[in-house]
């Protein structure tokens, strides 16, 4: 294994030992979760059915399916970025309890740790995300299923660019944290307001004017889409096989975040992986940047 | 014997706090040097310019010939060094932190695996490669810490108190391994230490306080410049002992006397050869060179 494979190693076999890192990790996924299956889910499903008009009788499974659709997009869009957040944790413990100092007095060029940290924290969340996505889509296939292999590979891939972009976050923020105490402050405030500001826990379109348009300025907020957007495909497609007129099906899309504009311009799928992408490779191009910087600083 | 470390009119600087002043030594290549002083003396400051994890504000670095302005990662492929604490991975087994240390140096696959039972002969530790480091006792984990620094043949080893908090037993096999690594491959050992009996053991010892230079040599003439003799006398009776004009203490049924230099208790003896039936001639320790240097002790030290 060459030098780099084994940093990479290092790295993710110290995440996978520390249980209280890890299961920090699955906190925000579980607890989406559970509020979901518990208590959301009924909100939704009444708020559904309400929209719809009363002379329209709709199978059970299929308004489960798009509750389940909403839900795992949630769930999913947080998650990617919560937990590259906490896998990257790493980085910021090897400041906070010395082992650095013990990494830079060996030759090993900086960019071999940037890229250990960055790799390594890839492959943790994916991980954890990737079987995130498999229980996820069980619940859907128990819910109601009206995916396609199409939608579910998509899924997938949503899911991978999303992880590259918050762990290209996490690495730009994890960059400038050096204390224990850092890491819970960072951690808790990402749990809580990640979700908010890509409109995992609330749908955009349910905020005011200013707020959308800050909100679209925001790169998750178009992962967030993108996984929604193929976590109900099927199901809205059903929708409308099923009589609902195409405007309340838009009208659903768009209070569910499906139709994102930017400043009043539509964006449309591929413009939002144009967008997730660029801003994963700049977040990406930042980390280098500062690693050299501070590298040279030191 | 070449200098393998010349340090010359090094300055550090932290805001207004000047943590290393003009600092200028050298280091001879193979000798055991100690490098002396009081937390917050500067000698971790000292240690971290070395190895390449500080900017220095001032002066020249040269290690094994080479400008760590322009060569910091040839010197630090020649470094080996143990740290204060331990910074390896407590989570990970020690076989995984040895891996993972190892590829540093681009040592992998076979040259790693062998390189690796070397070391566990040499220090005695295969039986621990597969247990978690942070479950290993202090001199267990010191062993592997040391190992660790060994790993890719270092010219030159520094050894950041290295022995601080190991039983007796435990600091024997460690100086007993690093000793027969100077002897077999002429390494260069560079210590800090708050044991003072492990300084006396170095061939050169220089004492900083306060970022400066308060004192170098070997340790017989620091303790022949810093400290005087002392002669324990036996046998004596105490009216014996006042009769000879000395300032003296009572030491388990025998006298100490000081006297300024090895001469003067020679003479002393001569002239009272009535008195000196049983005795014995000490230097002063280097505990007492230290406290005449910089007017402090070490804690840690031989107290301890």
């Amino acid at each position: 294994m060459s030098r780099t494979g084994i940093v990479i190693k290092r790295n993710v076999r110290l995440f996978f030992r520390d249980k209280g890192m890890f299961f920090t990790s699955l906190i925000t996924p579980a607890i989406l979760l559970v509020l979901y299956a518990t208590f959301l889910a009924g909100v939704y499903r009444d708020s559904f059915t309400a929209a719809l008009p009363p002379a329209l009788q709709l199978p059970e499974d299929l308004v489960d399916g798009l509750v389940g659709g909403q839900l795992i997009s949630s769930i999913l869009a947080v998650s990617c970025v919560t937990v590259a957040f906490c896998s990257n944790f790493v980085m910021v413990q090897d400041k906070a309890n010395g082992t650095i100092r013990d990494l830079r007095i060996s030759p090993m060029r900086p960019a071999v740790l940037a890229v250990g940290y960055y790799a390594a924290t890839l492959i943790s969340t994916l991980l954890i995300c990737f079987v995130a996505t498999g229980i996820c889509l069980l619940y859907v296939a128990v819910t109601g299923w009206y995916l396609s292999a199409a939608d579910v590979c998509l899924l997938f891939l949503d899911v991978l660019l999303l992880t590259l972009f918050g762990t290209a976050l996490s690495s730009v923020v994890n960059l400038f944290l050096s204390t224990q105490g850092q890491i819970s402050a960072v951690g808790a405030v990402i749990s809580a307001g990640y979700g908010f500001l890509c409109g995992a826990y609330m749908p955009i379109s349910s905020f005011g004017d200013q707020l959308q348009k800050a909100l679209s300025l925001l790169p998750g907020t178009y992962g967030t889409s993108l996984i929604r957007n193929h976590a109900l495909r099927g199901a809205l497609e059903e929708l409308r096989a099923h009589g609902v007129p195409e405007e309340a099906v838009e009208g659903i899309r768009d209070s569910l975040d499906c139709n994102l504009a930017f400043f009043g311009t539509p964006v449309g799928i591929p413009a939002m992986y144009a967008v997730l992408g660029l801003a994963t490779l700049a977040l990406v191009g930042l980390y280098i940047l500062l690693h050299a910087v501070k590298k040279k600083t030191v | 014997m070449k200098d393998i470390i010349q340090i010359d009119h090094l300055d550090k600087r932290f805001g207004d706090i000047r943590a290393v002043q003009d600092l200028s030594f050298r280091v001879r290549q193979g000798e055991l040097f100690a490098f002396l002083g009081v937390n917050g003396a500067g000698k971790s400051t000292t240690i971290n310019i070395l190895c390449g994890q500080l900017p220095k504000d001032g002066g020249s670095v040269v290690i094994d010939g080479q400008d760590l302005d322009r060569d910091a990662d040839a010197i630090k492929r020649g470094l080996g060094v143990v740290f204060q604490t331990s910074a390896l991975d407590a989570p990970l087994t020690v076989a995984d932190n040895l891996e993972s240390r190892a590829a540093l140096y681009g040592i992998t696959g076979a040259a790693y695996r062998k390189r690796l039972s070397e070391l566990a002969e040499l220090l005695d530790f295969g039986d621990l490669l597969r247990r978690t480091l942070g479950r290993l006792s202090g001199g267990q984990r010191r062993r592997i810490d040391i190992a660790r620094a060994l790993f890719h043949r270092p010219k030159i080893l520094i050894l950041d108190e290295p022995t601080t908090g190991l039983d007796p037993q435990t600091r024997r096999t460690i100086w007993n391994v690093i000793a027969g690594l100077r002897r077999s491959e002429h390494m260069t050992v560079f210590l800090t230490t708050h044991y003072m009996e492990e300084a006396a053991e170095a061939d050169y010892v220089v004492i900083i306080d306060s970022g400066r230079i308060a004192a170098r040599g070997t340790p017989l003439e620091l303790k022949n410049t810093y400290t005087g003799d002392y002669i324990t006398l036996y046998g004596a009776s105490e009216e014996e002992v006042r009769s000879l004009g000395r300032d003296y203490e009572t030491r388990k049924g025998a006298y100490r006397l000081s006297v300024p230099d090895t001469g003067t208790a020679t003479g002393l003896i001569l002239k009272h050869p009535e008195v000196f039936r049983d005795y014995e001639i000490t230097k002063g320790k280097m505990d007492d060179v230290f406290l005449a240097v910089t007017g402090k002790t070490l804690e840690g030290g031989n107290g301890k």
